[in-house]
């Protein structure tokens, strides 16, 4: 089989594409399949391929919901990530975080982190939580007049301030 | 020092062993990571990839888990040969081998810690062992991490975990993965329903050589897709049952074929052993799927004097690079000479190996059954 773009090389490249009903074949050889950009089968699929079925088209509706915005920092735009189906760098993740949930819902488990957290992180969050512990305790206290424990949380709470 | 000294040879590297090495090859666990600051490698320009990676190597080359003798390069001085060894032997990804300067490799001297430098994100870091051993490749990553996380920042996000280029590893960052010798569910004709069964848990298969890649040699590689939303722990137990189902799956396949068709089995494999033996051109696809028979072959009894870590060795060895690498010569080699060359390696190095030796299953009082006519 002849290459259908040059007519004079082999063709060795068979993609066959099925887009709204329609099939598309196309039957080239290695060096018009680059230009072409049929080489990589796996770059227009590759959405699909990552992130299961259907993935794709949310990622284009993500994209067209992100409207014009590109990132002030690493100048990714909505174009970028429709193409590569990647963000540009971590302050993307906030400028696009709006379109980002519903593909990150048909990709994960959940859009909330609970692997492990940098030590830095993991302390914040754990002496957050405890200080909004102890404040609650000590409304408690107050409300019921107990004003020994109040005293003792009150100073529970300088401790852990310090601490943190 | 250059890789091809750095790298422990085939016939040791094959030697190694784990739990459930018959069926579960090797056990890796990967992990992504990106500098808070700089752009990721697949948009960042040239300059800053540079940053990223001066700002690295050496933390990394400095790990106490390295150890005092890592092997640390820049991708640009590797040959093309040499980074393909490296995809043979699943230290680096074919992604990374295509980078050049501005990525790098960091490889512990056991090949137990592979540390990828500006891959498609800053950091791509894996822990591999031998058999069935993903909480212990856990282990290792976990702490490598950690070490990592005293000197460097990463991007972190309190509800999306560490930031990643593609959403697809966003959170946990964690890529969990076992290679899986399967021979007896695919001449049971069961692995595409195996195939189903696990994707439906959320787990990806794959070939020999990662996404993308056919099953050469009835090798598979089982991943989790997910990870964001669960503990590291919580993936790496999942994907740790799910294997021992399989491993499970493939012994009762293996018996039953040795039950029911032991004709078929001992056809395959007896027929293996001929080709390997006596080719004079061999492709490296046509090598993998024999050696996948002989390995199965011994794995069943059939050859008692043949280690398995030798056929493991010629696995190896019958890959391009490998054999490109072994040639006296090291010109480049057509694939038309590489299969000749290919052939000649295998005859000679297959000689010694003993025949098949089916009567062995039955004097052994091996898994056939009396029903079973050989």
């Amino acid at each position: 089989m002849r290459c259908q773009f040059c007519k004079t090389k082999d063709a060795t490249v068979h993609v066959t594409e099925i887009a709204d009903q329609k099939v598309k074949k196309v039957d080239a050889c290695a060096a018009c399949a680059k230009e072409k950009n049929y080489d990589d089968p796996t770059a227009f699929a590759l959405a699909d391929h990552l992130l299961g079925l259907g993935a794709s088209q949310k990622m284009e509706e993500a994209a067209e919901a992100l409207g014009t915005l590109s990132c002030s920092q690493c100048g990714y735009t909505q174009a970028d990530f429709k193409k590569s189906g990647r963000l540009g760098c971590a302050h993307c993740y906030e400028v696009f975080a709006e379109g980002l949930d519903s593909v990150l819902k048909t990709m994960h488990k959940d859009t909330q982190h609970r692997g492990k957290m940098p030590a830095g992180v993991q302390k914040t969050n754990q002496s957050v939580r405890i200080l909004e512990r102890l404040s609650k305790e000590l409304q408690k206290a107050i409300q019921k007049e107990d004003f020994e424990t109040a005293a003792r949380i009150r100073d529970e709470i300088k401790v852990a301030k310090v601490a943190s | 020092m250059s890789i091809l000294d750095f790298l422990i040879p085939p016939s040791e590297v094959s030697r190694r062993s784990g739990p459930h090495d018959k069926i579960v090859l090797s056990s890796r666990v990967r992990l992504a990571r990106n500098l808070r600051s700089i752009p990721f490698p697949s948009h960042s320009k040239k300059a800053d990839r540079l940053k990223a990676f001066e700002a690295l190597m050496p933390v990394v080359r400095g790990l106490g888990q390295m150890g005092p003798t890592a092997f640390s390069e820049s991708m640009d001085k590797l040959p093309a040969l040499e980074k393909q060894l490296l995809v043979e032997r699943h230290l680096i990804s074919r992604e990374h081998a295509a980078k050049n300067a501005g990525s790098g490799i960091v490889l512990n001297r056991e090949e137990t810690v592979c540390v990828m430098v500006n891959e498609e994100d800053h950091l791509r870091m894996q822990a591999l062992q031998p058999g069935l051993q993903l909480r212990q490749a856990w282990m290792i990553i976990d702490g490598v991490d950690s070490a990592l996380q005293e000197t460097i920042e990463f991007a972190f996000a309190e509800k999306y975990g560490f930031l990643t280029a593609c959403p697809t590893n966003l959170g946990t960052g964690i890529r969990v993965s076992a290679m899986l010798h399967l021979p007896g569910l695919v001449l049971a004709e069961q692995i595409n329903q195996i195939i189903q069964a696990v994707n439906k848990l959320g787990l990806a298969v794959r070939g020999l050589y990662g996404e993308g890649t056919e099953a050469l040699g009835n090798i598979f590689q089982v991943s989790n897709q997910m990870t964001l939303g669960e503990t590291e722990n919580d993936i790496v137990e999942r994907i740790n049952k799910v294997l021992l189902q399989i491993i499970e799956h493939e012994e009762n396949a293996r018996l039953a074929q040795l039950e029911k068709k032991p004709a078929v089995l001992l056809n395959h494999i007896g027929r293996a052993y001929g080709i390997l033996g006596n080719a004079w051109s061999i492709s490296s696809k046509e090598a993998l799927n024999l050696l996948s028979f002989m390995r199965l072959g011994i794995d069943i009894g059939l050859f008692r004097e043949t280690p398995k870590a030798l056929v493991d060795e010629l696995f190896l060895r019958s890959q391009p690079a490998h054999l490109q690498l072994a040639h006296p010569l090291r010109e480049k080699l057509g694939s038309d000479e590489r299969d000749l060359f290919r052939a000649e390696m295998l005859r000679e190095r297959t000689a010694g190996f003993p025949k098949p030796d089916a009567s062995s299953l039955r004097r052994g009082g091996g898994p056939v059954s009396d029903k079973g006519e050989i």
